[in-house]
Formats: structure tokens, sequence, C-alpha cells
């Protein structure tokens, strides 16, 4: 047999271009096919949430497109809307101050819009590793900066408590050769002491030398979303030490120490955050000396603390649960006693696999902080219950904003989870 | 460790002292303002501008009483507090005294030990209903539905009422005034009960008024007036006083016009020269400076003009003075005579 | 030679209590008791000395007092006379009412959008997200309120079902959708009815012994016989017969309009509807996040040695990868079934009476005995949370894997 041309009829020199594929199986009918109609249940279901994302659409579109945004009351939206569908969007052109920071006083809003700029430079190098360590100084100095700036009066009283910081790093780094554990309580110690003590008497003084000041403004002046916030990142970073202290009494060997972590954490997830803030707002100034009574907030500020930490502390606990228990032999067989093996061991690498939960937890807390406003503290959801709502000017607005407050805490929710993932992805590329 | 340590600062900051204290006088003036719980909203009788200056009959109490200590109606720190904590939060020393549309009843008197200090408005519980369905009295709400405001006497006088009248009707409990009118306008409740004035306020600010009727009954007394904690008399006969000075200037026709006319020099009415204190010490006896008579009265003026600016006949809430004009005129109010 | 001395006899002293690793952890311990002792102490003696400033004192014998006050949904008769220990069991009932319905609805939720979510159809993937992404990250305070404002304002009111010229009307002449709440027909039990139940209850048996009888025959001969047909008929036909033989005992109650409202029939209100949806939603966007870990996390193997087999899709999911993935995800779920009774205290926003409605919030108000009332409070979350992690990990060992 030859394969020769000549000895055949015809043959075919070139291969025959290739055809283009059934119209079925390309482009934009075969994405539908296999997507949305790859049979017939598939079929009803999209054509079902089609329906319902049309029904949904034709109900908030015409409502988004025909707002009203520049009115002065109620009243004057319905004239302007005419019958027509549409939000009143007006109240948030005119209320957004108040829904924003609360009564905080008007001149001062840009010392509080320079808080909130500064705390994302102050958390970026927490949240994001590739930045400049040095970034990690300003994180340090940060809550003191932002005190100063939101709750204004002297700058001593920021300094001088940054000082006490400052005295109990040194007194720790003094101990620390000793005992690990006990230099941190010496240090903790020695800056309560300086705190309690010595602050007042000194920045009195120093007031009287030089004397720099920001107006003063009241905790119950602050409000709004602001007041979310301050909640949220406050109690975020106070829980997360205590978590972890707690986490570590749960895990230890020492019978009191752990029936006390265990007690705690139960008792704090057993009952609802409400009744805890009911105990902040009603309860907590009984257990105080007579004639003592401090501010709500740093009253909501511990009971939310300590609400956030029993949930870190188990977190972080499946975090340590997971770990092998090879690395505490290692820790052990290296010769390093508890609190070193801990602290160079154990925790690094229990943390970073609680990450994820401990971001759940704090947009779980952040979002936890709307619940202020049942306690008569005017924060996003209390100023729109309240003052806003009660006005005669915007009595029953309630979609827009209800809506407006669903959305910004929805882009910080989801902000954060976003990042969440972010850092799963980051953190996951480490053990192949 | 940063952390404690910001706590610490905050708390030496953010302490002050209050409680049970013995001299509530002395510690306001130490402080230089007076804590005043008021309502978290209520027009007409609390309410905030868009600068967030609260403003209304029940604030202007407050501002009386801040001006006969301070001789500044302005010195006042607002404590917005809600039905469900104002006794807890005025025990709890976090304010000096409350002025909050608070009916004066006997066991809040007696056991929740707090003293009711006077009347700044006598109102009833009435109810509300839209003309639509034809009722005349509020005996004839058989199977309706009630919107009640939670955490108040009304929810009580409601069950009493429909108990002793053997009336069936279902209470749908609602947090704050706001989403009771809410509630009752969008028709889930047939019925909203709540103080006379609130009601005429509520009725005035909807878009028709006239499409709601107010019934007849009104179905409890309730005294509503500022309180402070029990125990400190001292203190409980500043603001007594600021109040009375109020109806008082009314009766006596001193206004904030005329006020300072009056008080420049002694008048022919010795009971005119004791209150602006132009004779006598009265101010001296209540360890106030003598002119707080004056200072009371410039504030917002007299009861009559209080009334007229926030909650009278010419604003949206319209009501009319009825019990709360003076005993000269028929009504209840009755200031103990200044001597 | 030298004699083997005894090791030296190291006498007990103070220092060992600090230096020894052995005694440590007893000081330590020792301390840390003290020092709670001592701050429990302090805040209790300050407690006593406010309380004793105030002239007041902790008694819990308000409870026997009348309350006074009306509460709108009863599961027990309760009247204004009776007492606020009453009124607080009434609104124990309630929370546990809205936290079982809604556990109950947010698991359907939740294991219907996590499945849907991994499914093929990219519309209805997007959709499920969507819905998980705005109902995990939007407070449920806000949700409830939400909710709230659309029943209320999307559903007619009851006056609109009244007169000759009503704009709505009721479905099917038996449920009225209004917003102030559902009305549903009531069954009304009459004489007789009690062998028709007990009919049912006998069919159920049968169907549960029919499906058992069913899975015996597949693992031992291998047969399989069509369970559903007869399941359906053993279901539907020996209670109609026995309903029409007895003479049909059981009539139900319409709801009708009166004068005000509707009267008779089942009224489920407003703020409870309000409630147990925002709390199910809600939660079931966080279960149906479980839901789909749990899936994923069963190895792809088993979906593909199934498929292998010749199980059609749906039977895959059904019969192996979620009874697989059942194991993982009960221990997250258990977690939020605890946040949705907690999260329940939350009724406040709506006015739905639960025992914080009740206790925490009428009761607390009109006695002011604020210490004893949120005591109570916090006591029965307490116990809830405690019985519903206990029931959920004895159900959890249940079904974990049995290792041999």
């Amino acid at each position: 047999m030859s394969t020769h041309p000549d000895t055949a009829a015809f043959v075919r020199h070139d291969a025959l271009p290739p055809q283009d594929p059934p119209a079925s199986e390309v482009g934009m009918v075969h994405w539908l096919r296999v997507n949305l109609f790859s049979s017939i249940g598939h079929g009803i279901m999209t054509l079902v949430a089609l329906y319902c994302i049309y029904a949904l659409l034709a109900a908030v579109v015409p409502w988004l497109v025909n707002g009203v945004w520049d009115a002065d009351s109620i009243r004057q939206c319905r004239e302007k809307l005419d019958g027509a569908r549409g939000g009143c969007f007006a109240v948030i052109a005119e209320r957004w101050p108040q829904l924003l920071f609360g009564n905080y006083p008007s001149e001062h809003y840009d010392r509080a819009s320079l808080a909130f700029v500064l705390l994302f430079v102050a958390i970026a190098p927490v949240l994001f590793f590739d930045l400049p360590r040095k970034m990690l100084w300003f994180t340090g100095l940060f809550p003191f900066i932002a005190y100063w700036l939101i709750w204004g009066g002297s700058i001593w009283v920021p300094v001088l408590a940054l000082a006490g910081v400052v005295l109990g790093f040194f007194v720790y780094r003094a101990l620390a050769g000793r005992s690990f554990f006990g230099a941190i309580i010496a240090g903790i110690a020695a800056t309560m002491i300086f705190g309690f003590v010595m602050l007042g008497p000194i920045a009195g003084l120093l007031n009287s030398v030089l004397n720099i000041s920001l107006d003063p403004v009241e905790s119950r002046q602050i409000g709004g979303f602001m007041i979310n916030f301050i909640l949220g990142t406050t109690c975020i970073a106070l829980s997360l030490p205590l978590g972890i202290a707690l986490a570590l009494g749960r895990q230890s060997n020492l019978p009191i120490i752990k029936t006390i972590c265990v007690v705690f954490i139960e008792f704090i997830r057993g009952v609802p955050l409400i009744t805890l803030l009911f105990v902040a707002s009603v309860m907590l100034a009984y257990f105080l000396p007579p004639g003592t009574n401090f501010d709500l907030i740093l009253r909501v500020i511990i009971m939310i603390t300590l609400f956030a930490a029993a949930y870190m502390a188990e977190a972080i606990r499946g975090g340590l649960a997971a770990l092998p228990t090879g690395q505490y032999e290692a820790g052990a067989s290296l010769g390093l006693d508890y609190w070193q093996s801990m602290r160079l061991i154990i925790l690094p690498q229990a943390l970073k696999i609680s990450i994820p939960s401990i971001v759940n937890i704090a947009i779980g807390l952040f979002k936890d902080t709307t619940l202020v406003s049942i306690i008569s503290m005017f924060d996003m959801v209390g100023m729109i219950q309240g003052p806003i709502l009660s006005s005669t000017e915007w009595f029953g607005v309630y979609w827009e904003l209800l809506g407006f407050a669903a959305l910004l805490f929805f882009v910080f929710c989801y902000g954060i989870s976003q990042y969440s993932q972010y850092l799963e992805r980051k953190l996951a590329t480490d053990h192949h | 460790m940063k952390n404690s340590l910001l706590l610490g600062a905050i708390a030496v900051t953010g302490m002050v002292a209050g409680a049970a204290t013995a001299d509530t006088l002395q510690e306001v003036k130490d402080r230089g303002v007076l804590n005043c719980g008021i309502s978290t909203g209520l027009v007409g009788f609390a309410s905030q501008n868009a600068n967030g200056d609260w403003q209304g009959f029940d604030v202007a109490i407050c501002q009386a009483v801040a001006a006969a200590i301070f001789g500044d109606a302005n010195a006042v720190e607002y404590n917005p507090v809600t039905n469900q904590v104002r006794f807890e939060i005025l025990n709890s020393g976090e304010i000096d005294m409350l002025s909050r549309n608070t009916t004066w009843t006997f066991s809040r008197d007696v056991d929740l030990k707090l003293d009711f200090l006077g009347v700044n408005y006598y109102d009833g519980q009435g109810f509300l209903i839209p003309t639509e369905l034809g009722v005349s009295s509020a005996k004839e709400l058989d199977g309706a539905k009630v919107c009640i405001q939670k955490g108040t006497t009304t929810e009580l006088n409601v069950a009493d009422f429909f108990r002793v009248n053997n009336i069936e009707y279902e209470p749908v409990p609602i947090s704050t005034a706001s989403e009771a009118q809410q509630a009752y306008l969008a028709g889930t409740c047939q019925v909203y009960t709540t103080d006379a004035s609130g009601l005429a306020a509520t009725r005035a600010s909807f878009e028709d008024p006239s499409a709601h009727v107010i019934l007849p009954e009104i179905i409890s007394k309730e005294p509503l007036g500022p309180l402070v904690r029990h125990g400190d008399d001292d203190w409980g006969d500043v603001v007594r006083w600021s109040l009375n000075a109020l109806i008082a200037a009314e009766e006596l026709g001193i206004t904030s016009a005329n006020v300072d006319d009056l008080a420049a020099a002694p008048t022919d009415n010795p009971e005119i020269n004791r209150l602006l204190g132009t004779e006598g010490t009265l101010g001296e006896m209540l360890g106030l400076p003598a002119d707080w008579g004056v200072n009371v009265i410039k504030a917002n003026g007299n009861y009559g003009e209080i009334f007229e600016k926030f909650i009278g006949e010419n604003t949206p809430i319209g009501l009319a003075r009825g019990l709360n004009a003076q005993w000269t005129d028929g009504g209840l109010l009755y200031a103990p005579p200044f001597r | 030679m030298s004699t083997l001395s005894e090791p030296p006899k190291q006498s007990f002293h103070m220092g060992m209590l600090l230096n020894d690793t052995r005694y440590r952890g007893y000081t330590f311990q020792f301390i840390a008791l003290l020092a709670l002792v001592a701050l429990f102490g302090w805040m209790v003696s300050n407690a006593v000395a406010n309380l004793a400033a105030l002239g007041q004192d902790i008694n819990f014998g308000f409870l026997s007092d009348q309350a006074g006050y009306d509460i709108n949904q009863q599961i027990i008769p309760y009247e204004s006379t009776d007492t606020h220990m009453r009124a607080a069991f009434v609104g124990v009932l309630n929370t546990l009412l809205v936290a079982v319905l809604g556990c109950i609805l947010a698991t359907i939720v939740g294991v219907v959008v996590g499945v849907l979510r991994l499914s093929n159809n990219w519309l209805i993937a997007r959709l499920m997200s969507v819905y998980v992404e705005i109902f995990r990250n939007v407070p449920v305070l806000i949700w409830i309120l939400i909710v709230f404002n659309v029943m209320a304002n999307a559903l007619p009111s009851p006056s609109t079902f009244r007169g000759d010229d009503a704009t709505a009307s009721m479905l099917l002449g038996a449920f009225a959708f209004t917003n102030s709440g559902v009305y549903l027909p009531l069954p009304l039990w009459l004489e007789g009815s009690i062998v028709v139940v007990g009919v049912f209850v006998v069919s159920l048996i049968a169907i549960w012994a029919l499906r058992r009888y069913a899975r015996h025959l597949l693992y031992s001969e291998g047969r399989v016989i069509p369970t559903l047909p007869i399941g359906l008929a053993l279901f539907v036909v020996p209670t109609l017969l026995a309903f029409f033989i007895m003479g049909r005992p059981i009539a139900l109650e319409y709801p009708e309009m009166g004068r005000f409202n509707f009267q008779n029939g089942i009224q489920v209100r407003g703020s409870f509807i309000a409630l147990w949806l925002a709390l199910s939603l809600y939660t079931g966007a966080f279960i149906a996040e479980n839901v789909r870990g749990a899936i994923q996390a069963v190895s792809k193997g088993q979906t593909e040695a199934a498929a292998s087999l010749g199980l059609r899709p749906g039977r895959i999911m059904s019969l192996v990868v979620l009874p697989q993935a059942l194991r993982v995800m009960i221990p997250p779920n258990i977690s939020q079934y605890l946040n949705l009774t907690k999260n329940s205290s939350l009724a406040a926003a709506v006015g739905y009476m639960d025992i914080t409605g009740t206790l925490g919030g009428v009761t607390l108000n009109q006695t002011g005995r604020s210490f004893e009332a949120i005591l109570l409070l916090m006591a029965f979350y307490l116990a809830i949370s405690l019985a519903i992690s206990g029931i959920m990990n004895l159900y959890n060992n249940s079904v974990k894997l049995k290792e041999r």
C-alpha cells in the first residue's frame, strides 16, 4: 500500500480548519445552559429567582430614584413627591451629623473625624504585616491621642497616662528576667498605682505650669455611629489580652484557677449581652463604694469587654487545642518554663490558628454595640429611635434611617470579613 | 498592659462624685452644672432641635433650677433617660433631679424612696381612636387592640379600667412614643392611649388630625412633676421652690419682660419683693443668691409663658390650660405663699 | 569504699512556696482565690452599704404581689390580677416559644441556603451569597426593626377587611394576613376526635415501621421496595376513614371580622412574627455558612464514590454528604442556637412580651426591684443556655463517629 498522493484520487494536504462548536456549546447560550438551565428543576429555580429579583428591584429602584434629598420635614417631602413612591432621604441629608456624631459639639466634628482617620493609620500595621513595623509605635500612641482628641481636656492626662505605661514597661523589663508572670503583674500594678494615685496631682501641677488643652467634651454628648465605633474598637482591643489570659487559665492544670476561668466564661456566654448592659446601667453603681459613680460609657466598655473576652477565650482555646501536643512537649524539652513556652512557642501558633474566629467575634461585637440603645444611650439606632423619630419634622421616616444604618454597618462588617478571608488566604500559604 | 492603663486613665478622668451623698446642693455648686434627667424625646415636653439643643416644657424646669443656683439657665447637663431606668439613674446619683413627665404615685413616693416636689402638669390618661371607627366612648372598645407605652403607669391604668368595666382588649406594648404612634397610624392597633396632653400632641402631629378623635373618658389622674432622691430635703426645697416661683410669678404678674424692672427696686407688693429678693432673705435660706427668683423667671419666663411657648394653643401641640390654669382662673395651680 | 549517703533531707521552708515548682502552683492559686474572695466581699459590702443608704433591701417578696398589667400573648391563662411570678412565667414560655420555633426555622433556612449556595445554578448560588452576606453583616437589632416595619407597612391593616367595600380579603376564606398579625383557623376537637388522632398516631408508627423494614430489606437482600406511595397511603387513608366514620369530629373555627379585629381562630401576633422571622433569617445566614463549610469539609472522594455507585445527585447529597457533614456542623450550630435564644431578649424592641419584657420590663418598672429582677433574668438565661448546650452535646455524642 502506498500513501503517495498519486495513488489516490484525492488526498487532502492540510488539516481542515476546526469547525465552530455548535451554537449550544459556546458563548452566552452555553453559559446559560450550564449555569442556569442545566435541568428542568434548575430552570424553574432560575425563573423563580429572576422573578424575586424583579419584584425587589421594582419596589426599591423607584424609591431610590424618586428620593427627595432636599426638604425640611416629612410633610415637605410628601408635597414634593406628590403621590409618587419615593424615599425621603432629606432626613439623612439634614440629620447626618447627629447620626454619625450624636450630640457631639458641632464645632469639634473635625477632632472626632481626625481620630477616626488616625484609627486607620494605627490599625494598618496590625492588619497588614507587610507595612513597616515602625508604624506600631504610632499604634501604641494612638489610644492616648484618640482619647485626647475625642474627650478633650488637658493634654497632660493622656501624656501622663502614657508615662505610666512606660513606667510599667520598665518595671516589667527590670523584673522580666526573674519571672515573666510576676513581671507582668508588677508592671500592671505600677501603672495602676501611678494612674490612680499620682496622675491627678501631677496633671494639675503641669497644667498650672503649661496649659495645653482642648475643649472638654462630656461622655454623654458622644453618640451616633461614633459611639458604636468607640465601643467596638476599644472593647475588641481590651478583650483580646483578657481573652488570652482566660483561655490560658482554662487550659491550666491548677484546679482553682481553672474553675474560676470556666465559671466566668460559661456564665458570661450563658447570659444575653442585654442583661449585662442592664447591669452596667443600673446595677454596677451598687457594687462600687458609696459616692463613686463613673461614666456610663466606661461602665458599658467594662461590661462589653468582659462579654467579648469570654468569647475570645473560647476562640483562643480552640487554637490552643488544635496545636499538636508535640509543640508543648518540645517547649518543655528545651527547658523552657510555662510562661516562656507559652510566649515563645504556643501562643504565636495558637493565635494564628484562631484568627478567623477572633475576627468573627470582632464583627459580632461591633454589631452588638447597637444594643446600647436599649439602655438609653444614643448610638446610631438610639439616635434614630429617640431624638430623630420623635421630632415633629421627621416623625414616621423609618425606612430611610434604618436603611442608612444597615448600609453603614454592612460596609464596615463586610469589609472586616473580606479582610478576614484575605488573612486566611495569606496565612494558608505558610504550610503547603 | 497599655490597654489596662488607658482604662485607668479614663477611670480617673471619668470619675465623678455622686450617689447618695447628703449635700446635693453643695455638690451641684462645686460641679458648676446641674445634671437633669429628661425624656428621650416627647414632642413639646423634651425634644432636640437640629443643633442638638434640648427644649420643652419639662426641660424648662431643669433650666429654671439651674438659673436659681447659678444664674445661668444653660448650666444644665441633660441626661435623656428611658422609662425603664429613670428611677435607678436618679437613685444612683447620676442625675440630681428628674423632670420627665413622671406621675406622682404613692408607691413611687414611698416604696421607691423618691421625693416628688410638686406638679408642673395635671394630666389624665385618655384614648385616641380613628374617627371612622365611629366610637364615642371607651366602653365600646370591646375586642380592640390598644397601643401602650411600656414602663408607664398607663399600662396599669388600662388594665384596671378594662377589668373593672369587664371589657376584653388586647394590649400592644411599645417602647417609645414615636413607635407607638407609628403603630397606631399603620393600624396595627386601633386605639392609642397615653396622657391626654401626649394624645393632643400626637394628634396634632398627624397629617390629618381631624381623622382622629380623643375619647371623653379620662381614666386616671396623672399629676406630673419633678422629683429628687429621698433624704436630702435641702436640695428638694431648691427644686420645689423654683417650681413654685414659676407658678407664683404668673399669679403675681411677673413676666420675663417686666422682671428686671420689678427687681430694680422694691415694689408695693411685698410678696413680689420677697420673691425677687428685694426684701427679706428667702434666697439665703435656700442657700441660693438673693436674686434667685429673678433668674428663675428670666430663664424661660413664668409658668404661663413656658406653657404658651412649648405646649400652648399657639404651638402645634395646642393644649388648652384647663386644669393647669391658676387657681384664680379656675385651675389647680396654687403656689404656697412666699414668706 | 565510700558509703552511699542518703540524699540530704530537705525540710520544707517558706521560700519553697515561691521558688519550688511543686508548691508554687498552690501559692498562686491561694493568692488568686484570696483576691477573688476579697473582690466579692468588697462588692457585696458596697452593695449592702449602698442599699442601706437608699433604705432599700433585697427581697424577692414582690414576686407574689399582684402584677396589675396585661400580657397579650399568653400560653397559659393569665389575668392582670395574677402575681408577678405568674407574669414572669408567661414571659418564660413566650421566650421558649420564639426560641424553639426560631431554631427550627433557622435550621431549615440555613440548610437550604447552605446547600443552594453550592448549587451549580449560577444565579441561585449568587443570590444565596448575597442573602448570607447581607444578613450576617447587619446588626440583628436593625433586622428586627426592619422586619417589624415591613410587617406593619406592607400588609393591610385589619380595618381594610371590614365593611362591604373591603379592599383586602382573606386567603381561601380562612387565613387573614394583617399588619397586626396573621389569623389562622383553629381546629375544634369535638367528641370522637380522640379516635381520629389515635388512628393518625398509629399510622405514623406504621410508616416508621415500614421504613425500617424497607431499610432492612435493602441491607439484607438488596431489594428496594417503593416506600413513598405506601407511606403516603398510610399517612392519609386510615386517618381520613376514621374522620368520616366518626362523623367529622374535627371542625375548623375560621377567624371572622369583629367590631375592630378578627375574632376566633388562632392569632399569630405581628410582634411574634417579626421577632421570629428576623431571628431565623439572621441566624439562618450563620447556619448556612456552617452547613456550607461542613459540606465542603466532606472529601470530594465521597461524592465521586457515591456517583460511581450510580446514585443521583439529590441522593448523594441526602445519603452520603449531609450525614457526614452533620457531624462537622453540629458544634458550631449549637452555639448559633444559643445565640438565637439569647438574641430573643431583643424582643423589647418590638414589644414582644418575653421574659425580658415581663420580668425585666414591666415588673422591674412597676416594682422598682431592678436588682432582683435582673438577677432572676440572668439566672433564667443561664439555665436555658446550659440546658441547650447539655442536650445538644448529648446529641452530638450520639452522632459522633464511633471509633472502635
